[in-house]
C-alpha cells in the first residue's frame, strides 16, 4: 500500500519542485553522470537532494539514495514516510554515543546493492554565512573503500533563498545544480588534505555573489 | 462562419506560412552552412525559429480556449517572469513575506480582476495597493539594511512582469463600439508587430549594420536595425489594419508607438541585466533564454496600447 502512493508522492514532489525553482542542471564539460557516483553537494535546505534528483535522469535517479540523519527523517510518521518510502534514503544516525550502526557501514551496504548516493559532507544544513562548513570524514572513508566510486561535487544555488529555515512558503525563484568534474582519493592523499581538496573542488562551483 | 472567426483563420494561415518558410530556410542554411551543428549563428536562429512555434501554438490554443485560456497564459507568463526577475534582486529573508504575496496574492489577484472585468481596482491594485502593502510587510520584520533598495526592487519587479504584462489579457475587457467580440485578434496585432519588429531589427542589423545603437547596453543592436526594423514593423502593423478598429494609418501609428516602446525597453532590460551581470534572464525557452527576454518590448508596449486604444476607442 504504502509503495503505491510512494510513486506518485515522488511525482508530484519533482513537479512541484519544478515549477518553484525551474531548475536547470549544468554538467561537467556535457557529460551526463556515471552508474556509480557519490554526488557531494552543499547543504541549506531540506529539498537539496530533490533538485539534484530532478536533474539526474530518470534511469540513473531510480538507482540514487539521499543520505540522510536518522534524527530527522524518522521523527514523525509522516517524514519517515517521505524520507524511507518515497526517497529510498539511506538513514544515517548522527549521534556518535547513542548509534549502534556506523553511518560509513550503511552506505558502503547501499553502495555495494549498486546504488549512487547524494551525500552532505557538511553533515548538517548550514546556516552560517560561510559558503561552506568543514567537512565531516565520512566522504574520506567512502572514497578508501570504494575507489570505483566517481565522487562528484555538486553545487545547489539558490534554493536557500527559495525556503529559509524556519519559513514554510517556498518563494519561487530559479536554482541551478552544477555538476564539476569527477574525482577520486589520489595515492597517498591522508584525510584532511582529500577533505580540502574536496571542498574547494565544490567550492569552486559557487556561482560568484551578484554585485552589491 | 463570422467575419472573426474568418480573420482568425487568416491571420493562422499567414502566420503558419511564415514560421513554414522560416523553418525551411533555417533547415537549408543548417545544411549548407552548419551540417555538424558547429554554426553558432545558424544554430540559435534554429532554435529561435522553433520557440516562435512553440509560442505562436501556444497563443492559438489559448485563442480557442478563449477568455480564460489567455488569461491562464498570460498570468503563468507573469509567474515565470516574476520568477525570473526576483531571482535577480537583492531581497533578503526580511522579504520573504512580502515575496510570498507577490507570488501567491498579488499577481493571483491582478488576473482575478481582469476576469470579474473590474477595471478601476485592476488599473491601481498594483501602483497604489501592492505599492504602499509590500513594504510594510518587509519593514514588520525590522531588517533595515538596503532597505529602500530592496523595497525598489519587488515593487519594479512587480510592475513589469505582473502590471505591464497583465496589459496584454486586459484588451479583452475593453469594448470599443463596432468590433464587439474580436478583441483577441488586438492581441495577436500586439504580439504580431512586437514579435515581428524584433526580427526585422535582427535581420536589418545583420545585413547592413554597421553604426551601434548602444554599445554600453546592448553591442548588438545598431541604428541601421533599428530603423530599417521598426519602419518595417509599422507597415506590417498598418497592413494588418483588418484585425484592428483602425484605419490603415492609424494603425500604422500604433505600431510605429508600440515598435519603439519595444525597443526601448528592451534597452532598460538589457541596462538591468548588464548591471546584474548575467546575460540572460534565465533558461526557460531554448535559444531565447529567459521568459523576459522574449517579452520585454511586449511588456513596455502593452500598457501604452492598452490606454491608447481605450483612451480613443472605447468610449465611457
Amino acid at each position: 500500500m504504502k509503495s503505491l502512493i510512494a510513486k506518485p508522492v515522488a511525482v508530484v514532489v519533482l513537479l512541484f519542485a519544478r515549477a518553484i525553482t525551474a531548475v536547470r542542471p549544468f554538467w561537467h564539460e556535457g557529460r551526463l553522470p556515471r552508474r556509480r557516483s557519490i554526488f557531494f553537494a552543499n547543504h541549506s535546505s531540506h529539498g537539496d537532494f530533490i533538485l539534484i534528483w530532478a536533474v539526474l535522469q530518470p534511469r540513473l535517479r531510480r538507482r540514487v539514495r539521499p543520505v540522510a540523519g536518522a534524527d530527522y527523517w524518522l521523527k514523525s510518521k509522516l517524514r519517515s514516510f517521505i524520507g524511507r518510502d518515497v526517497f529510498n534514503a539511506v538513514l544515517i544516525d548522527r549521534n556518535r554515543d547513542a548509534r549502534t550502526m556506523d553511518p560509513v557501514e550503511s552506505m558502503g551496504e547501499a553502495m555495494r546493492e549498486g546504488s549512487s548516493l547524494i551525500l552532505f559532507p557538511e553533515g548538517t544544513r548550514n546556516q552560517s554565512d560561510a559558503s561552506l562548513q568543514p567537512f565531516k570524514s565520512g566522504l574520506f572513508h567512502l572514497a578508501a573503500l570504494h575507489p570505483d566510486f566517481e565522487l562528484v561535487p555538486v553545487w545547489i544555488a539558490n534554493l536557500n533563498r527559495v525556503m529559509p529555515k524556519g519559513e514554510f512558503v517556498p518563494i519561487p525563484l530559479i536554482c541551478t545544480v552544477t555538476f564539476g568534474e569527477p574525482m577520486h582519493l589520489a595515492d597517498g592523499e591522508d584525510k584532511d588534505m582529500f577533505l580540502e581538496r574536496a571542498r574547494e573542488a565544490l567550492l569552486a562551483l559557487a556561482p560568484k555573489k551578484a554585485a552589491e | 462562419m463570422s467575419a472573426t472567426h474568418f480573420d482568425m483563420m487568416v491571420l493562422v494561415l499567414g502566420v503558419c506560412g511564415i514560421l513554414l518558410v522560416a523553418s525551411f530556410v533555417g533547415h537549408v542554411l543548417e545544411r549548407r552552412l552548419s551540417p555538424d551543428g558547429s554554426n553558432p549563428a545558424i544554430e540559435n536562429l534554429n532554435a529561435r525559429i522553433n520557440a516562435w512555434w512553440v509560442m505562436a501554438i501556444l497563443i492559438a490554443i489559448a485563442f480557442v480556449a478563449g477568455r480564460i485560456g489567455v488569461l491562464l497564459l498570460f498570468g503563468f507568463c507573469s509567474f515565470a517572469a516574476l520568477r525570473e526577475f526576483v531571482t535577480l534582486t537583492n531581497t533578503r529573508r526580511a522579504d520573504h513575506w512580502a515575496l510570498a504575496t507577490a507570488f501567491f496574492v498579488v499577481l493571483p489577484l491582478q488576473y482575478a480582476l481582469l476576469w470579474i472585468e473590474n477595471y478601476e481596482i485592476f488599473s491601481v491594485f498594483i501602483p497604489v495597493y501592492a505599492f504602499l502593502l509590500m513594504p510594510i510587510i518587509s519593514a514588520v520584520r525590522g531588517d533595515t539594511q538596503h532597505f529602500l533598495v530592496r523595497i525598489a526592487e519587488v515593487q519594479w519587479a512587480l510592475m513589469i512582469c505582473v502590471f505591464c504584462a497583465s496589459h496584454v489579457p486586459a484588451l479583452l475587457t475593453l469594448h470599443i463600439p463596432g468590433y464587439e467580440g474580436r478583441n483577441v485578434l488586438l492581441i495577436a496585432f500586439l504580439v504580431i508587430v512586437v514579435q515581428s519588429s524584433d526580427v526585422l531589427q535582427y535581420i536589418w542589423g545583420k545585413m547592413i549594420g554597421r553604426t551601434k545603437i548602444a554599445p554600453r547596453l546592448s553591442p548588438s543592436k545598431t541604428v541601421e536595425g533599428f530603423v530599417g526594423g521598426i519602419a518595417c514593423a509599422s507597415l506590417v502593423g498598418a497592413g494588418l489594419w483588418w484585425i484592428t478598429p483602425f484605419s490603415p494609418l492609424q494603425a500604422g501609428a500604433m505600431a510605429f508607438l508600440i515598435t519603439l516602446m519595444g525597443f526601448f525597453g528592451g534597452l532598460v532590460m538589457s541596462a538591468i541585466k548588464r548591471d546584474r551581470g548575467v546575460k540572460d534572464w534565465g533558461h526557460l525557452i531554448d535559444g531565447h533564454g529567459g521568459l523576459i527576454d522574449r517579452l520585454d518590448s511586449v511588456v513596455f508596449s502593452a500598457p501604452i496600447f492598452f490606454h491608447l486604444t481605450r483612451y480613443f476607442w472605447s468610449p465611457g
